[in-house]
């Protein structure tokens, strides 16, 4: 047994981790191994990837790639791969992941389990999108693909299913022709909510990547930068590569705080307007800024954060927006890194999958305990009257009631799942 | 130089070798053979390889590391038509200290794996190397090699025996296009620390040993600790005085 944390560092309790290695001995490894529930990269924020007390089967390992059809940018891989790794190796080649979160640093599987999204949602859908087949190992031994051709129904509990219906063991992706590291990009400054969901509009049909921060310190009256960007016109010379920092220690406190956020807000608003305009920029740096600084989740002290990441229908989305900041701002626990984006209709294909058309909001909050619960709760409220959820990977208390009023469909995954899965989260949410 | 890097890896299932071949895939075309116990595992290792890049030629072989007429005969046959530019001899295995002084006989085996039988493919390759005129050999050792400690001195005296076999190869090649280059990894998160790593201890990535590995290969850097700060704590654990050593548990 070994302390485990996610990424939102609230807890370190005691778990059993073993270490996947070998694919082929696999379903033997697994048979019997339950309550345990599948680790990617441990970078989601929750209670998804833990399993206290229990055991977590880590996949680090199962990193190897099977096959690449180069004609087809075709992929089959291990599901412990990281998304990182595939593009090292693709976009040389002239093919790269459809899809990729706000970090590079997570696995095939996790990225799978929560059917993640990036600031392209409004051209591709999410993750799952773009899964043609996967191949589930179960703590009975069984071994099963799935895909959109052949057991849709276990696929559809699958993607997005935070690792209940089985380990992920290999995937085959459907990568998608890319030119190059580079990406043509524009920062745009703006004053209000709707300015900002007029912008987000006009992006959509002319702009691959989209995605705005927000200085939520402020309130319904908020201000942010506008982020969009397109592949580069001009492939030509290499990226530098990134100068890598590390947040060394766990600061005692959060560096984020009352008196500190104002003034990095501040800051970087006019940081950003500043040096706004076109200009070409590497897509990792402009995609992942926060993967050049190692651990940064320790800035937030050694309670731990909390991310609340939400979305809402289009139609009552700018009203509940502005409750919620308002809320927010009232309660003085404002947030350093606010994102705000617009989620496209592309139907996502999990039971339990996040994206919904409609504007999605994320904003970290460090643990101050009581205080900070109860802001949330203020904040459910206005998401359930808005008929919006909030987003697995990032949860670690959500009260059930608020997940199956935002997930309609999850009483349908119970027939799918693995008995022997079981997570922290299943439990709160889920009952077992 | 358009040509590609031919590459022996000896132990090629290592975590650490495999990781270093995954560097070498990224830099450009190269030819590998991938030398193992293991064959099924290697296979898998290589059909990796081969989908990371799409200008590799990866082969499996796999013989019988403690047998003198296997290396002898082996390294000839990689070096006779063309030859090599990097041998990384990579095998080993963490042998439990109890079970070593409990039975000779798993001394002996546990020098032989992890200290007679890299030197026999090191001098094989020296050969070769000496005789095609240029080449790298990386060996790698550990930081256990540094001082003799009773949890771990039948491990770390094998490593120690390849320690002063690279410096004297060292001594040899002065001056030469052949490099020999000793690798000390302090611990490295692999298959073979798998129970330290359960029992939460913190090790290195093996994806930086592996790059630490690969650079002072290109280097031919004599002796590289990996990670870097190992240089600066086995300086300390040499020096410390036999009283003061002797009182540590470590
Ligand atoms: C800085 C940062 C930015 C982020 N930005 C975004 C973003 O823009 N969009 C977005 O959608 N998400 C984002 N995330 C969240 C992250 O993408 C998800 O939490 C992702 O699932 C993490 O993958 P992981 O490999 O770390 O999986 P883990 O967090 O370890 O696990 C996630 C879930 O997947 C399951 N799982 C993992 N591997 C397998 C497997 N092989 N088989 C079955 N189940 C498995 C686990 O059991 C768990 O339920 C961000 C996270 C961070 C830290
Ligand atoms: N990990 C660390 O903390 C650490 C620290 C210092 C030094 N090192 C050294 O680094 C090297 C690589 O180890 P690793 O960390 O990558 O561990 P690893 O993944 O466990 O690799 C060990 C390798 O040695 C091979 N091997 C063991 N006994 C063998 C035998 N009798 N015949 C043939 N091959 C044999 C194994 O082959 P099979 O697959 O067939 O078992 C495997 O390829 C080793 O020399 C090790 O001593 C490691």
């Amino acid at each position: 047994m070994r302390p485990v944390s996610s990424w939102g560092r609230l807890s370190a309790e005691p778990h059993q981790v073993t270490a996947l290695s070998d694919i082929a001995t696999l379903a033997d490894e697994l048979h019997g191994k339950g309550p345990a529930i599948p680790l990617g990269r441990g970078r989601s924020y929750g209670d998804a990837c833990l399993n206290p007390g229990g055991t977590l089967l880590d996949t680090a390992r199962l990193d190897r790639f099977h096959s690449f059809d180069p004609e087809m940018g075709r992929l089959v891989c291990e599901a412990g791969v990281q998304l990182r790794d595939i593009q090292r190796f693709m976009v040389p080649r002239g093919w790269g992941l459809p899809v990729i979160p706000g970090t590079q640093h997570v696995s095939v599987g996790g990225a799978i389990a929560n059917d993640v999204h990036g600031k392209n949602h409004h051209r591709v859908g999410s993750f799952g999108n773009h899964v043609r087949n996967l191949t589930l190992v179960r703590t009975d031994g069984g071994v099963v693909d799935c895909g959109p051709g052949v057991r849709p129904d276990l696929f559809a509990a699958t993607v997005g299913g935070i690792g209940l219906t089985g380990l992920i063991a290999t995937a085959e992706l459907q990568l998608q022709p890319v030119t190059g590291p580079w990406l043509d990009t524009e920062i745009l400054p703006y004053r209000s909510l709707d300015e900002f969901l007029t912008l987000a509009d006009d992006s959509e049909s002319l702009w691959e990547h989209t995605v705005s921060w927000l200085d939520c310190t402020a309130g319904s009256r908020a201000r942010g930068i506008f982020l969009r960007a397109n592949p580069a016109v001009d492939q030509s010379g290499k990226p530098p590569s990134p100068r890598r920092l590390a947040v060394p220690v766990t600061p005692p406190f959060p560096l984020f705080n009352r008196l500190t956020l104002p003034v990095f807000n501040s800051a970087y608003y006019h940081l950003n307007s500043r040096r706004g305009g076109a200009r070409r920029r590497p897509f990792d740096t402009f995609l992942f800024p926060l993967d050049d600084l190692q651990d940064w989740n320790r800035l937030y002290g050694p309670r731990g954060f909390y991310q609340y990441q939400l979305v809402v229908p289009r139609d009552a989305g700018p009203a509940a927006l502005r409750d919620i900041l308002d809320i927010i701002a009232r309660s003085g626990q404002g947030s350093f890194l606010a994102v705000i984006k617009t989620f496209g209709d592309r139907a996502s294909p999990g039971l339990l999958s996040f994206p919904t058309p409609g504007v999605t909001l994320s904003l970290d909050f460090p643990n101050r305990g009581a205080r900070t619960e109860r802001l949330f709760v203020e904040l459910d409220a206005v998401v359930r009257a808005a008929a919006g959820r909030l987003y697995l990977a990032k949860d670690a208390r959500m009260p059930r009631e608020l997940f199956e009023a935002g997930y309609p469909r999850a009483a349908a995954l119970a027939k799918f799942r693995d008995p022997g899965m079981s997570s922290g989260m299943s439990r709160r949410l889920m009952g077992q | 130089m358009n040509q590609k890097k031919r590459i022996v890896v000896i132990g090629a299932t290592s975590a650490i070798a495999e990781h270093c071949c995954r560097l070498w895939m990224q830099r450009g075309p190269v030819e590998l053979i991938l030398v193992a116990r293991n064959v099924a595992l290697a296979e898998r290792i290589a059909a990796d390889l081969r989908a990371r890049s799409g200008q590799a030629e990866v082969s499996v072989e796999t013989m019988d590391f403690l047998s003198t007429p296997a290396i002898a005969d082996s390294v000839a046959r990689w070096t006779s038509q063309m030859p090599v530019d990097i041998a990384l001899i990579a095998h080993g295995v963490l042998s439990p200290q109890q079970p070593c002084q409990d039975d000779i006989e798993k001394t002996r085996e546990s020098v032989e794996v992890n200290g007679v039988s890299p030197i026999l493919f090191a001098e094989a390759f020296a050969g070769a190397m000496e005789r095609a005129g240029g080449g790298t050999i990386g060996m790698i050792g550990s930081v256990a090699g540094d001082r003799g400690r009773r949890i771990n001195y039948v491990y770390g005296a094998s490593k120690a025996l390849m320690d002063r076999y690279a410096q004297g190869m060292q001594h040899r090649f002065a001056g030469t296009a052949i490099k020999v280059v000793l690798i000390k990894p302090g611990p490295t998160d692999t298959p073979m620390t798998a129970d330290q790593k359960a029992r939460g201890r913190r090790l290195a990535s093996v994806e930086s040993v592996a790059q630490g590995t690969v650079d002072a290969i290109d280097r031919g850097t004599a002796v590289a600790y990996l990670p870097r700060k190992w240089q600066l704590i086995m300086f300390v654990v040499r020096a410390l005085p036999d009283f003061i050593f002797n009182r540590l548990n470590i």
